[in-house]
């Protein structure tokens, strides 16, 4: 990065410290970590939006659609994260390869599955064998994302679900005495004061997110983890211009430091928005601060 | 007309097929130095990185590479993840059953004990990279197997005692023997194990198999596979010499 740094084996001390994390892949172990904070960003509304639909479905007069909100809840709920985080990702990939190859290679007489092997017609491939590897690198990560959303949106939908039912009963039959149609009272009464009643729920699963993002490197995605091992690992001549013993436990250090930062930095902002939402509520915090606010 | 149509799009692929512009993902574990890591910039870079450029620029195709997890690279190779795994893999009659091969790139070689005493006790904990016929043979032995995703635990594991000996390439262990201040040595006799190291390909590409062992073949001829192998691995390597002549 700097010209100083052509040079490694003249460096000492500072200067080569200052060198050696600066190299490419350095830099690339901080582009890791936006890799993390990426999927945080869009896993969590998803699954928050994954969770309220299946709340929704959970609690819907339609019987189908009832099963199929308690099916998916139940399902996902009682099995390993990390059987999903294997299974999702490749039927996903599977069976969309399996759909495109159908669609656009309807001559392709050969069986897609030979012995061990899974071919597709080369214009079926997700992505193309021809596209760049940062198409396939977004690829691996959407699947990634979709395998999250999946897992936390069902915890987030059993949380939800807790959480409309705990609204007081007066509130909504106050609601349809003054009134309000069904869809009124859910929309002004119920999922405003939900929110309150979901929050530690949802909290928790937050916090739960953050620290499962590791499994990122479980499914090949170069994230922080994969770089910490990459470059804590001994290094010899051959292999980099800066050779170093086993460095693992510093980086892996350095990640302890990120995610404890990430998870108090979430507390403090959750504390701030569990005062807002109680506010005027009948809970107990809310009752709270009305006698503080006198 | 509708039969014109199609017979041009059919003579338009198979025109594509066998005219280049194919792309072929290989595949790398990258933590495997001097046959495959990542460079200070974050790139691929060892012997086999500049074997697979060469061999694609040899059979006119071109190549993509890509990062995989030892442990996963043969399944994503059969599930069409990638087309080709060059990872220091050595042929055996085991991965055979799953995936094809190309003819050897790399002569069969030399695995090595290295321990923190030349008189180690190798009938002890041995550590060693999982699914490598370095584990394989050591469990054959009758040593205790410590397995390890990355060949770099398996040496990190002999230094802070966990392992007495670990058990893996000549070639990767010399130069961090070499560099450990004599903390490390090596520790019994060199045993030969496996079939030499070859491209691993799906078995249903026939077609990329023999172009792959065309262009290996025809490295071998004109001497500059050897030469490879030598400038990556040391003078005392094994090359592949008059014998990769043959048939030239």
């Amino acid at each position: 990065m700097f010209s100083s740094c052509a040079d490694p084996k003249a460096l000492e001390g500072l200067s080569w410290f200052l060198c050696y994390l600066t190299t490419g892949k350095h830099l690339l172990f901080l582009g890791s970590f936006g890799t993390v904070l990426l999927l945080l960003a869009v896993t969590a509304p998803v699954a928050l939006a994954l969770g309220f639909g299946g709340a929704l479905a959970a609690r819907s007069a339609l019987a189908p659609l009832r099963w199929l909100g308690r099916v998916y809840t139940a399902m996902v709920r009682g099995v390993p994260d990390i059987v999903f985080f294997l299974f999702v990702p490749i039927a996903l990939d599977q069976g969309l390869e399996y759909l495109r190859h159908r669609v656009k290679c309807p001559d392709w007489t050969e069986p897609i599955r030979k012995g061990s092997d899974f071919v597709v017609c080369p214009a079926a491939k997700l992505p193309l064998s021809s596209a760049p590897e940062w198409e396939h690198q977004v690829y691996a990560f959407v699947l990634a994302v979709i395998a999250f959303a999946i897992v936390f949106g069902a915890f987030a939908a059993n949380v939800i679900h807790g959480a409309m039912n705990a609204v007081p009963k007066a509130q909504l039959e106050t609601a349809d005495a003054y009134g309000m149609t069904p869809r009124q009272t859910f929309r002004r009464i119920l999922v405003p004061q939900m929110w309150v009643y979901a929050l530690p729920g949802l909290t928790n699963l937050w916090m739960i997110l953050i620290k499962a993002t590791p499994l990122l490197f479980v499914l090949g995605i170069e994230d922080i983890v994969y770089w910490a091992r990459e470059l804590g690992g001994s290094k010899t001549t051959g292999a980099s211009a800066y050779p170093h013993g086993d460095w693992r436990v510093y980086y892996f250090f350095v990640l302890l430091c990120f995610y404890l930062g990430m998870t108090r930095l979430s507390e403090m902002v959750f504390a701030r928005l569990y005062r807002r939402l109680s506010h005027g509520q009948a809970t107990l915090a809310g009752e709270q601060m009305r006698k503080a606010d006198k | 007309m509708k039969t014109l149509i199609l017979g041009a799009a059919a003579l338009a692929l198979s025109a594509g097929m066998s005219f280049g512009a194919e792309t072929i993902r290989i595949a790398t574990e990258g933590a495997y130095p001097p046959f495959n890591f990542i460079n200070d910039k974050g790139e691929i870079d060892g012997f086999e990185r500049k074997l697979g450029d060469e061999l694609c620029t040899r059979a006119a195709l071109t190549c993509e590479w890509v990062k995989n997890d030892w442990d996963s690279i043969i399944p994503n190779l059969v599930s069409s993840n990638y087309d080709a795994i060059m990872a220091g893999m050595s042929i055996t009659p085991e991965r055979e059953k799953v995936i094809a091969f190309t003819q050897n790139y790399i002569p069969p070689a030399d695995s090595a004990y290295v321990a923190l005493k030349a008189d180690a006790n190798l009938n002890g904990n041995i550590a060693a990279q999982t699914s490598t016929i370095q584990a394989g043979h050591v469990a054959e032995t009758g040593a205790t197997l410590l397995e390890f995703a990355t060949a770099d635990e398996t040496v990190a594991a002999v230094r802070n005692g966990e392992a007495d000996a670990v058990f893996a390439d000549r070639e990767y262990l010399q130069k961090i023997v070499d560099e450990s201040n004599g903390e490390l040595t090596f520790a019994g006799e060199p045993v030969a194990i496996g079939g030499g190291v070859g491209m691993g390909l799906r078995q249903s590409d026939a077609e990329l198999k023999a172009t792959f062992d065309k262009a290996i073949t025809s490295m071998k001829c004109d001497g500059s596979l050897d030469k490879l192998i030598v400038e990556y691995f040391g003078e005392k390597s094994k090359v592949f010499g008059e014998e990769g002549k043959q048939g030239c």
